[in-house]
């Protein structure tokens, strides 16, 4: 059974519609892209499944329809988002802000344990833990909100444009964390991305969106295999 | 100078009720981004059920912890059926709707006891010592005391708790608390209910001073405006050191620059505070806040 199963999934701000009825499904261990050109609605997909944003439609969880549920109960269940621009306090210390990552956690241990593993994978967080997150650099405040959303041991962890802004180098050092969680810790992941390529060569499905629609859904080595397919939807 | 060392003990007796109040306001400040003018009236409206309690035969520790309870009660109630509802609205309809509160809690209390004083019972004994020609009284040394508590216990709150963690979040940013699975309004519910209790001590403190009557804080929520407008606004700590200033301030000035006497004395505090915000106008702990445009 899938893990997350969207289906026919209605959400807009106001009166302007931008999701028109999509279907997606994540299975548990994997790793899915949703690409897409600019304002093609994938970060509204992301915000109206972590209910940020009211949405119609059935929203399948590990089988419980989550759509009435609230959006701070959803990250209980498991259901981790990392916003676009990152969504980490900035005047919080990272160690404030990896707490707050496990807010739903009950357990001390746990979270003490937890902070510990996380600040095994990213070391730069370690040394700079006391500091306030502002005066991060831009890829330490990405992998802060990653392992942020990490501390609250989602099945689902959801990234919106997790390469926007940052150099290539640590775009692909964060790719390679990705690929690390998911084989180490059997993360799901959803990863929306305008950077195709390289989200391709680390997801094994994808899915292209067009102006609030699903167009074209397909096994990660088939669109990098035909570039007619990447020039038409992704614009590489 | 034991005149001087005198005023400001006394000063500084006073100034720990400003903070107290200060304190809750800046706290509704921090969480909501909204001056409560109410929050005096509501105070009192709490210490009028304290003392209705002891009225009735209740020990007056017993009615202490119940009303503080009940202020709690109240403040997350006010927060939930009045000013949510506005939270969204312009800064002028939020201040039409918390003077309103103001309003409204004073007429309540003058509608249910009346506008006669009444005595409220003493929480500290009444006597007090002589050190070197200062007199400290008791109630003094209670009131500082009890003032250096409640800043202690909030500032472990919010340091050291994982209930302070999110009520920080959630004042700082509500969609971010979000998605880390904070509920945000449960969050400010309780910020307001902690700060009614708050303002509920700072009742508690005058009502013995003076007498208990519906009008006793309205000056007292002048003075902890203009303490919490002098310590910053995004600042607990700005709020106490304000508080005490302004206490002293007052006290000081009062006595020794015969003019003023006590006609003008409710000018001093804000004399004081439009003489800081012109050197630093976010106050003196205050954050200075850039928005870009």
């Amino acid at each position: 059974m899938s893990l997350l199963q969207v289906r026919d999934l209605h959400a807009g701000y106001g009166a302007t519609q931008v999701l028109r009825g999509i279907s997606l499904e994540v299975h548990a261990g994997e790793i899915v892209a949703l690409l897409g050109a600019n304002g093609a609605g994938k970060t509204t997909t992301l915000r109206a499944l972590s209910g940020l944003l009211p949405a119609r439609g059935q929203v399948l969880f590990d089988g419980v329809d989550i759509g009435a549920i609230h959006p701070a109960r959803r990250v209980a269940l498991g259901l981790a988002h990392v916003p676009q621009g990152r969504g980490t306090f900035g005047d919080f210390t990272v160690e404030d802000n990896l707490a707050l990552g496990a807010y739903t956690v009950a357990s001390r241990r746990q979270i003490a344990a937890d902070m510990a593993r996380w600040f095994e994978v990213f070391p730069r967080l370690r040394e700079r833990r006391q500091q306030r997150t502002a005066w991060l650099s831009g890829g330490e405040q990405q992998m802060l909100a990653i392992a942020r959303a990490l501390m609250s041991r989602p099945r689902l962890l959801m990234c919106d444009e997790p390469s926007l802004g940052l150099a290539p180098a640590v775009t692909q050092e964060m790719f390679r964390v990705f690929e690390r969680i998911n084989r180490e810790h059997g993360s799901t992941l959803l990863i929306v991305e305008q950077n195709a390529d390289l989200t391709l060569r680390l997801a094994q499905r994808a899915y292209v969106m067009e102006t609030g629609e699903i167009t074209l859904q397909s096994e990660s080595t088939q669109l990098l295999a035909s570039p007619a397919i990447q020039q038409s939807y992704l614009g590489a | 100078m034991q005149l001087l060392v005198q005023q400001i003990v006394d000063g500084l007796a006073a100034g720990a009720i400003y903070a107290a109040l200060a304190l809750a306001l800046v706290l509704i400040f921090g969480a909501t981004r909204i001056v409560n003018f109410g929050q005096s009236e509501m105070a009192t409206f709490c210490a009028f059920l304290a003392w209705q309690l002891c009225e009735w035969g209740m020990p007056v520790a017993l009615a202490l912890s119940v009303s503080a309870v009940l202020a709690f009660v109240l403040g997350a109630a006010v927060f939930q059926l009045v000013v949510r509802p506005v939270s969204r609205a312009s800064a002028e309809t939020v201040v039409v709707v918390t003077l309103g509160l103001f309003l409204a809690f004073q007429a309540l209390c003058l509608w249910l006891w009346g506008s006669d004083q009444r005595t409220f019972p003493a929480l500290f004994p009444a006597g007090g010592w002589t050190v070197a020609g200062v007199r400290l009284t008791a109630n003094n040394l209670g009131v500082m005391g009890v003032l250096c508590a409640l800043a202690l216990s909030l500032a472990a709150l919010f340091r050291f708790s994982r209930l302070g963690l999110g009520l920080r979040a959630a004042a700082a940013d509500a969609d971010k608390s979000t998605i880390v699975g904070i509920r945000v309004e449960a969050m400010l519910m309780l910020g307001w209910g902690l700060a009614s209790v708050v303002g509920f001590i700072a009742a508690v403190l005058v009502a013995p001073r003076l007498f208990l009557s519906p009008i006793m804080m309205a000056p007292v929520l002048v003075y902890a405006l203009a303490a919490a407008t002098l310590g910053g606004w995004t600042s607990a700590i700005g709020a106490v050191v304000g508080g005490l200033v302004i206490g002293v301030a007052e006290s000081v000035g009062a006595t020794f620059l015969p003019f003023i006497g006590s006609e003008l004395r409710l000018l001093i505090p804000l004399a004081l505070t439009l003489a800081v915000l012109l050197l630093r106008p976010q106050g003196l702990f205050g954050q200075q806040t850039a928005v870009r445009v």
